[in-house]
């Protein structure tokens, strides 16, 4: 097993950056999630990993070792694609043992490593069926397999559950993670499905244009979005984003209030001085509260039933971005209603006007206020 | 724009009955969603209103005609499948385009253009027109594939998990989309999911399918507050019910359960709930805090008598409760539900 390490990392086909001047490490026996919507460039990073794109300019260097310019045959790195091809002539065992077979290894040492591979994968008892008459889920494992007895170093995966159905995608998952702790492998799983990387990964890469916006644990990623990329990517519904200012033109280091819609809202304090007063700032749905004696007011413009809760969907003064509070399904709103809100202010995220977050040094005096 | 209705409606492929004596009515501009697991008959019941499947046993009608033996084109329905299929070498504007220039139409390309520019600001891709269909992202491709079934007026418009091939993200976008522009065309859609929060927010009826019957149809309200079983019960909210036997729960522990007679399980989810730290022994303790970004899971270990085999009950929970591993908790039911040993719930 391996680390893989990522320096000044740049392609271009043409005119257009497809990953720009990346640096990033996945430790051994990490699970890292490369994440972000099409076009991002996850899946170019992954493909120069695994050496099938050359970089422009940077390198990889897979346990230490300098592998930007090797053939991916030589890497040492298993890579599973979305749409697993069998052998449908061979059977399970035979397809399994491939790879082992082509590179020439003694017969009672294949026998070995594709039973311990079987086990791991809890289809010992398939060995020996056609892969032809085999569910989807079980030719997935297959594929898997194939993956996993060469013992590489590290595996790559490129959307392997996206050709699944929706729901049975959701069982893979359990399974995938299941997997990698039992076998600990260094893992680079690419996806545009933030509920896959949020139940997998050890860390998650948020890809945007060719960029990484962050790298962070889930929770982090979901909790101290880095920026309003991010904040709006995450989540389902996302994190509100509203436009607000600096009272007086900036704020100073250690300042705790800014002004949304007109009224004081009271936020994280601030680590550094702010010169520009245009922010924004961030809440989840969830950390929207009712306050009938808050300044801040909000009117109903539409209510989404979900059982135990519902999204109810809020303007904000003049404000054009709608404000979507998660509360209780037993509340009774009607359209035009107008509330008192708070917002938590120690979930509070705050982002400059070019849309990175500010640093702030923990939760501001006092509870919440409007 | 059509109500449409299956009676008695039997499929089977060899030996399974994949479904079975099927009856669901859906009114004029409904919006229908079928909810079930995979393989309980959702994507053939779709199929049977579609004219992809020929029922064994039962009738299809549409605008109140029989249209069991119709070929597919002779239905007036429109499919939208879960990967976008569109024409690849056409525009955005002729793949709206094309089933209106169907000859049996005889439209003129000027009532075609009209209608193609209406449909295509209703859907927010009017500057996408002149695009190749590839040069489109996914989710603009599904709003385009959802634009082609809705822009020729169907009698019945069929879907079969349209958003779940896209990230979360552009899903929930659409879903609220979808539903704009359901209720300003007034079309009637029959959708299938698995998704419980798709069936909740898009449907004006969910009709919850089990081993291709037809479990309970009703609002989503309906289904989620009065569920006719604990199959219904399980299908929606999240964490999911907690169903507890009734003799886990002695009154020496909960004084103050009243259950009708013959409850064998009691239905309890968050809302029912109430949790409270005790000095004492208490009903519960605290086995674990799931946090999961958006919700807090509570795991709780029931104190059951001593025979029974342990239960366990999920709730949200505030973060700022202030439990923690190991405490001990007591619980206060409020007008949770009761099923019989059956399954089938009971009127408080």
């Amino acid at each position: 097993m391996a680390e893989i390490r990522i320096e000044n990392l740049h392609k271009s086909f043409g005119n257009f950056v497809a990953v720009r001047d990346s640096n990033f490490v996945v430790h051994n026996g990490e699970f890292v999630c490369l994440l972000g919507p099409s076009g991002c460039g996850k899946t170019t990073t992954l493909r120069m990993i695994a050496g099938l794109e050359l970089p422009s300019t940077g390198r990889i260097r897979l346990d230490g070792e300098d592998v930007t310019m090797q053939r991916a045959s030589q890497r040492d790195i298993a890579f599973v694609f979305q749409l697993f091809a069998l052998y449908p002539h061979l059977n399970v065992r035979a397809n399994i043992a491939f790879p082992l077979h082509s590179q020439g290894m003694v017969r009672s040492e294949v026998k070995r490593r594709v039973e311990a591979a079987a086990a791991m994968l809890r289809i010992s008892h398939l060995l020996d069926q056609s892969v032809s008459g085999l569910a989807a889920g079980d030719r997935q494992r297959v594929a898997l397999g194939r993956a996993l007895v060469r013992e590489p170093k590290a595996f790559l995966m490129d959307e392997p559950l996206g050709a699944l159905d929706a729901e049975f995608r959701e069982l893979m998952c359990d399974e995938l993670r299941g997997l990698h702790d039992r076998i600990g492998a260094t893992t680079v799983y690419v996806t545009h499905d933030q509920a896959e990387a949020m139940s997998m990964a050890d860390r998650i890469a948020v890809m945007n244009e060719g960029r990484i916006e962050q790298l962070a644990p889930p929770q982090e990623i979901y909790d101290r979005p880095a920026t309003t990329f991010v904040a709006d990517f995450i989540g389902s519904p996302p994190m509100n984003l509203l436009a607000c200012t600096a009272p007086g033109g900036g704020l100073a280091e250690g300042a705790s209030s800014v002004l949304l819609s007109g009224q004081p809202v009271r936020v994280p304090r601030l680590a550094r001085e702010v010169r520009n007063p245009n922010l924004t700032l961030g809440i989840r749905p969830e950390h929207v509260v009712l306050d009938a004696h808050s300044p801040l007011r909000a009117r109903v413009t539409a209510s989404e039933y979900l059982g135990t809760l519902q999204i109810v969907y809020l303007v904000v003064g003049s404000e054009e971005s709608p404000l979507r509070a998660r509360l209780r399904s037993d509340l009774e709103f009607r359209v035009g209603d107008q509330l008192g809100i708070a917002l938590d202010p120690a979930r509070i995220s705050l982002f400059d006007a070019q849309g990175s977050a500010l640093a702030t040094t923990g939760s501001p005096e006092g509870a919440r206020s409007g | 724009m059509a109500e449409f209705a299956l009676r008695g409606v039997t499929k089977r492929f060899g030996k399974i009955e994949a479904v079975r004596a099927l009856d669901l009515d859906a009114a004029d501009g409904a919006f229908v969603v079928l909810l079930g697991p995979t393989g309980a008959g959702k994507t053939t019941t779709l199929r049977l209103v579609a004219g992809l499947e020929r029922a064994d046993a039962g009738e299809v009608l549409i605008a109140g005609h029989e249209v069991g033996r119709l070929e597919p084109a002779a239905r007036d329905v429109t499919f939208v499948f879960q990967q976008y299929s569109l024409y690849p070498h056409l525009s955005v504007y002729d793949n709206l385009a094309f089933p209106l220039r169907s000859p049996a139409r005889r439209w003129d390309e000027a009532r075609i253009s009209a209608k193609v520019n209406e449909v295509a600001e209703l859907l927010r891709i009017a500057d996408k027109l002149d695009n190749r269909s590839t040069r489109l992202s996914g989710g603009q491709m599904q709003r385009v594939a959802i634009g082609r079934a809705l822009v020729r007026a169907p009698q019945v418009a069929l879907m079969d998990e349209p958003l779940s091939s896209l990230d979360a993200k552009l899903r929930a976008e659409l879903r609220v989309e979808l539903k704009r522009i359901q209720r300003e065309l007034r079309t009637t859609i029959l959708y299938v999911t698995h998704d419980q929060t798709e069936a909740m927010t898009l449907a004006t009826r969910i009709g919850v399918l089990d081993q291709g019957r037809l479990a309970q149809i009703g609002t989503p309200r309906e289904v989620y507050e009065r569920p006719a079983s604990t199959y219904v019960a399980s299908r929606l909210g999240t964490p999911p019910i907690n169903l507890l036997p009734l003799a886990a729960l002695p009154p020496s522990t909960f004084p103050q359960l009243r259950v009708p007679e013959h409850t064998a399980l009691l239905g309890a989810r968050t809302e029912h709930v109430r949790v409270r730290k005790t000095a004492g022994a208490g009903a519960a303790f605290v086995r674990w805090i799931e946090h999961l970004g958006d919700a807090n899971h509570l795991h709780l270990r029931l104190t059951t008598p001593g025979d029974s085999p342990p239960q366990e009950l999920i709730t949200l929970v505030d973060p700022a409760i202030g439990l923690e591993v190991n405490d001990r908790v007591d619980i206060d039911f409020f007008a949770p539900l009761c099923f019989d040993a059956e399954g089938r719930r009971i009127n408080a």
